[in-house]
């Protein structure tokens, strides 16, 4: 299996030893690359993101999609992105300038800090410590701060009700993901997300391996992780119909860029924990007893392993997202606390119950 | 005890709802895609029957419509779009008869209701599918229908016994 750390350590050798700088020049050099490497990361994947997001939902609808730039509407998004770019920011008369501001990049911010935490490969994991998986939660939850700024400091009625209605919704689905993170934990018995992929590695991956309260878990993550992302069924924040755009009504150019560029990669983030802690993150797909064929799996690197899974599930969540016609806010908010927190509470008694009897494979 | 049944077979019954709608995308998503990438597939574009493009008149291989001048379409037509003209000839036996010169359509004022082609009693006029109509001058919008040098076509059934005729009449009416 290849291992990213072999090109890590070679990199830090060639500093120190070829370059001769000193040890924390070295690191300065690599903490400033591997920024680099994920801002060009987020802004590709984000790219990609939209571009798939647009042909998904044609094809569901029964239409092609972007056709005209580039072949098959390859470059509409490249197009849009400059677009976007040169776009002017209207700075507004009556809005609390420095808040409203500062809120895209707080949005933008906590994306990029649960971003990192992803486990791309063996060895590439970009922020990894024991508590990984807290630090995850923590995270994604200041991009809510960044909402609520946005809306608040707009000075206007539709962004604030946007942002009051994006609040409530990804605070309580929060609920939702944190328990089902807890089961999962209690099935592998860490935290780090290094170690989560390394167990499944070696083990097989979580949802099979978990059986029933993993599939459970699995499927209510996949239902909170849309409500967090503020995507599908649970769009009201930014409900066209009532409130324009939501929270981010207000914002033009760049400000607005940030926004859109955060939802996708959200997105992106939802189905790469959902492949972590679920699909094995870089683990390939094991069976036991074909030997073969496990070779040959294990031939295909991690990175590639981590990015067609998320790409699987980013799929099923766009499949969800362009299926069902939009919540109220109280349906939102009985379906989370009526049927997902019980659930999923239930869920992880059961996990505890099969982790202690020593049922799961 | 009943609150609780409500609950799960309201839980239930959500999730398999949800699961039909789910499985009706999922089938949409594998179907033939509607979309028409107009100019480029210019050449074979066919558009869907009921498409109304511009009112033409069929004329057969001996240049012959089916339009006897009545007027009928232009008395239908609530924005005078269709002006028909037609004259009176003496025919070989010495009855007088009357027949088109020129049948006028303006599209421009054409609002594709088909009240024309309803009210025709022969079939003579229809609509095509043709959609590239934009001109720069509004006159060529005005068409003449009839083709030069055009007559209405001798139907069999005059020759039949008279009783037979205004049956095949009411036929075409209807149709």
């Amino acid at each position: 299996m290849f291992n990213f750390q072999d090109i890590t350590t070679w990199i830090h050798g060639m500093l120190t030893g070829t370059l001769g700088l000193p040890e924390w020049a070295a690191i300065l050099t690599e903490s400033i690359g591997v920024a680099l490497a994920v801002i060009t990361l987020y802004a590709v994947f984000a790219i990609f993101l939209i571009y798939m997001e647009r042909k998904v939902c044609a094809f569901f609808q029964c239409r092609l999609g972007p056709m005209r730039v580039g072949p098959w509407g390859t470059l509409q998004v490249f197009s849009d992105v400059f677009k976007m770019l040169t776009k002017e920011i209207i700075n507004l008369r009556q809005t609390d300038r420095f808040l409203h501001n500062m809120a895209p990049f707080l949005v933008v911010t906590a994306s990029m800090l649960t971003f990192a935490c992803l486990p791309w490969n063996k060895g590439a994991h970009i922020i990894d410590f024991n508590v990984g998986v807290f630090f995850f939660l923590a995270v994604s939850s200041l991009g809510v701060v960044g909402i609520l700024l946005a809306g608040w400091s707009s000075n206007n009625k539709y962004s604030l009700i946007g942002a009051m209605r994006s609040g409530a919704q990804i605070i309580s689905y929060e609920l939702s993901i944190g328990m089902t993170m807890l089961t999962m934990i209690c099935l592998t018995g860490t935290m780090s997300f290094s170690e989560i992929c390394a167990d499944q590695a070696v083990n097989g991956w979580n949802i099979f391996r978990g059986h029933l309260p993993a599939v459970l878990a699995f499927i209510i993550y996949l239902i909170a992780g849309n409500a967090e992302c503020n995507r599908g069924p649970f769009d009201l924040p930014e409900s066209e119909s009532e409130l324009t755009a939501g929270y981010h009504t207000e914002y033009s150019g760049m400000h607005f860029g940030y926004y859109y560029l955060a939802e996708y990669l959200n997105l992106f983030i939802c189905a790469g924990m959902a492949a972590t802690i679920f699909l094995g993150g870089w683990a390939p797909l094991t069976i036991a007893g074909l030997d073969g064929f496990n070779e040959v799996m294990a031939y295909i690197p991690g990175f590639v392993w981590f990015i067609g899974k998320a790409i699987f599930v980013v799929f099923l969540l766009m499949w969800l997202r362009w299926t069902f016609p939009r919540l109220r806010i109280d349906q939102i908010l009985s379906l989370e606390w009526k049927y997902l927190v019980p659930i999923s509470m239930f869920n992880l008694v059961l996990m505890a119950l099969v982790v202690a009897y020593g049922l799961h494979f | 005890m009943n609150n609780d049944n409500n609950y799960f077979s309201g839980l239930f019954g959500g999730v398999k709802s949800l699961c039909i709608g789910l499985k009706t995308t999922m089938r949409e998503y594998f179907t033939k895609k509607i979309t028409e990438q107009y100019p480029e597939n210019r050449n074979e574009l066919q558009m869907f029957d009921r498409f109304r493009g511009s009112l033409v008149m069929p004329h057969n291989e001996n240049n012959e419509h089916k339009c006897v001048g009545c007027g009928l379409c232009q008395t239908a037509c609530p924005n005078d779009t269709i002006k028909v003209e037609s004259e009176f000839y003496e025919d070989a036996d010495g009855k007088k008869k009357k027949r088109l010169t020129r049948y006028e359509y303006n599209l421009g004022s054409c609002m594709f209701c088909q009240l024309c082609t309803r009210a025709c009693p022969h079939g003579a006029i229809t609509f095509d599918q043709s959609f590239e109509n934009a001109v720069f001058d509004r006159a060529r919008l005005v068409r003449v229908l009839n083709q030069p040098g055009s007559h209405v076509a001798e139907k069999p059934v005059v020759k039949k016994p008279a009783p037979a005729a205004p049956a095949a009449k009411a036929g075409e009416a209807n149709a």
